[in-house]
């Protein structure tokens, strides 16, 4: 058990410095001779206007609340499937029943235009 | 001929057989136990690490030359400047070229985070490989919670696609990031959905145990768990059809609009990354893994068929990236929202449910074929309901649309 996560540890520890040292080396060798214009932030060749950091548009809120409550859900339905092959029929049926009440949120969620792009 | 007889029973095992001679080697030397496993652990991280980065580098060379052929072009080719033949050593031109550019940087970007995000989005890649069953005992390592580990690692990539976008300084890439957030959330509902499906017909979350299940592979048993996981899982990649995250004719390049040189490079690579790791992950989950004709007589074989299978599923990813154009992104959320994880849930609900109920039914226990037939056929009904559904709806929004066009011609008509 210890040993498998050592060995991710290592992977993690890798992966990291992978890409690390690729960017390293690309710093080594690139020219660096940055100028004012060169630094211009890209809007298709327009000088940049108004504030770059925009407010969020609230419709992306919505969307992360709802998929909120399928994430805790799938955090209560994995013991369950995990279960599964121990479970009697009527704990089965108990999930399934679980799953139908946070399918009723979404319905809510449907019928309250939540999910409309505007 | 002995000597052909023990070659041959090596091969027939070739990688546990040279791991098994590499731990000999070392303890031959009289390494103890946290060096043992230290080294043998680093050497295993490494070949697995760089794995990844030698599929890429063909992949790319090979999704350049597929594309260009669907659209009538070359591709990459020898005819101006030698690059190998059919052009095979493009990619690495491209490397050397991305290594040598200078790194344009947007004055106000947030230094930290813009420096952090294309590290991050290839590790977050890479560590997806460490319980991916390459063969019957060729895994880096057989975690209880397999599966559950490469759904956590492979929505890590969403955190760093925000911090590219908005550490970036410019509203392009903050848009990006906004629509990646919205995407990539959505969307691992119904991945994670359908992993459940398996996970309850497999028992397991380890890798290898949900390989063992598959006396039928699960694509079979479950389509449509394979149908919405797939879905998913496209839209997770950010492949063509679902691509909104950089659709290049309205945000040019989405997040990672303002990286340049080996900057952008990381990030090109770790999308490509991602599409083989969705290639590897869909292939153990629903094809069977490394399973296939004569893999009790030479396991290497097994991973043969594992990397065929990948290829595969990396095959049908490139063609629908290239021949699907790209959907708006209110259709896209519609798609996840109003069809995917409805479809997910009662797949859901229906696989647990008609499992269990065989089960229940024959108290005798059941053999892997029978209870295939039963899933598969509880799949159909499934998928023919959902047609149902979606064609009602289609011939609703035609009325509708046959209604409002009707409206207009007589408006223009007591107008006129």
């Amino acid at each position: 058990m210890l040993e498998q996560f050592v060995f991710i540890g290592i992977l993690l520890v890798v992966a990291l410095s992978i890409p690390a040292v690729l960017l390293g080396l690309a710093w080594l060798l690139r020219p660096k001779r940055p100028n004012p214009r060169k630094s211009e932030i890209y809007e298709c060749g327009l000088q940049p206007h108004g504030e770059n950091w925009v407010q969020f548009k609230a419709q992306y809120y919505i969307f992360a609340l709802v998929f909120l409550v399928f994430d805790v859900e799938a955090v209560f339905l994995f013991p369950w499937a995990l279960a599964y092959n121990w479970l009697p029929f009527y704990a089965v049926l108990e999930g399934v029943i679980f799953v139908l009440l946070l399918a009723a949120a979404l319905v809510y969620a449907w019928q309250k235009g939540a999910l409309e792009w505007m | 001929m002995e000597f052909l007889s023990r070659l041959l029973t090596f091969l027939s095992d070739a990688l546990v057989n040279i791991g098994a001679w590499f731990h000999g080697l070392l303890v031959g030397w009289g390494l103890g136990e946290p060096w043992l496993t230290l080294i043998t652990g680093g050497i295993g991280a490494l070949i697995l690490a760089f794995f990844p980065l030698t599929v890429v580098v063909f992949m790319i060379w090979a999704y350049r030359k597929i594309a260009a052929r669907m659209q009538g072009r070359l591709g990459p080719n020898s005819s101006g400047t030698w690059a190998g033949p059919y052009g095979i050593l493009q990619t690495f031109a491209d490397a050397i070229k991305m290594l040598v550019k200078e790194d344009v940087r947007p004055r106000g970007v947030d230094l930290v985070p813009y420096n952090l995000a294309p590290i991050l989005v290839v590790f977050a890649s890479m560590v997806l490989w460490a319980v991916v069953p390459f063969g019957p005992a060729v895994i880096g390592t057989d975690l209880s919670i397999g599966i559950f580990y490469v759904l956590a690692f492979s929505s890590a990539a969403l955190i760093v696609f925000l911090m590219a976008g908005w550490s970036s300084n410019n509203k392009y890439a903050a848009v990006g990031a906004f629509r990646a957030v919205a995407q990539l959330i959505g969307y691992e509902i119904p991945q994670l959905l359908a992993v459940l499906a398996v996970v309850m017909v497999a028992g397991s979350l380890r890798m290898q145990d949900i390989v063992a299940q598959q006396d039928v592979a699960f694509l079979f048993q479950l389509p449509m768990t394979a149908l919405i996981f797939f879905l998913a899982s496209m839209a997770e990649i950010n492949a063509r059809p679902f691509e909104l995250l950089e659709a290049e004719s309205e945000l040019v390049c989405g997040y990672f609009i303002e990286y340049g040189g080996m900057k952008f490079g990381m990030f090109y690579l770790a999308e490509f990354m991602n599409s083989t790791a969705v290639a590897a992950i869909f292939a153990t989950l629903f094809l069977g893994g490394w399973r296939g004709p004569w893999v009790d007589q030479a396991p290497i074989l097994g991973t043969v068929w594992f990397l065929l299978k990948m290829g595969l599923m990396i095959f049908l990813w490139m063609l629908i990236q290239i021949t699907l154009p790209r959907l708006r992104i209110d259709q896209m959320l519609a798609f996840n929202w109003k069809f995917l994880v409805p479809l997910a849930l009662a797949n859901l609900c229906l696989v647990g449910l008609v499992n269990k109920g065989i089960t229940e039914a024959f108290p005798g226990g059941v053999s892997a074929w029978t209870r295939a037939g039963l899933l598969l056929v509880a799949n159909i009904v499934l998928f023919l309901a959902t047609w149902a559904v979606v064609a009602a709806h289609e011939r609703k929004a035609q009325q509708r649309r046959l209604a409002w066009e009707q409206a207009q011609v007589e408006g223009a008509e007591v107008s006129a």
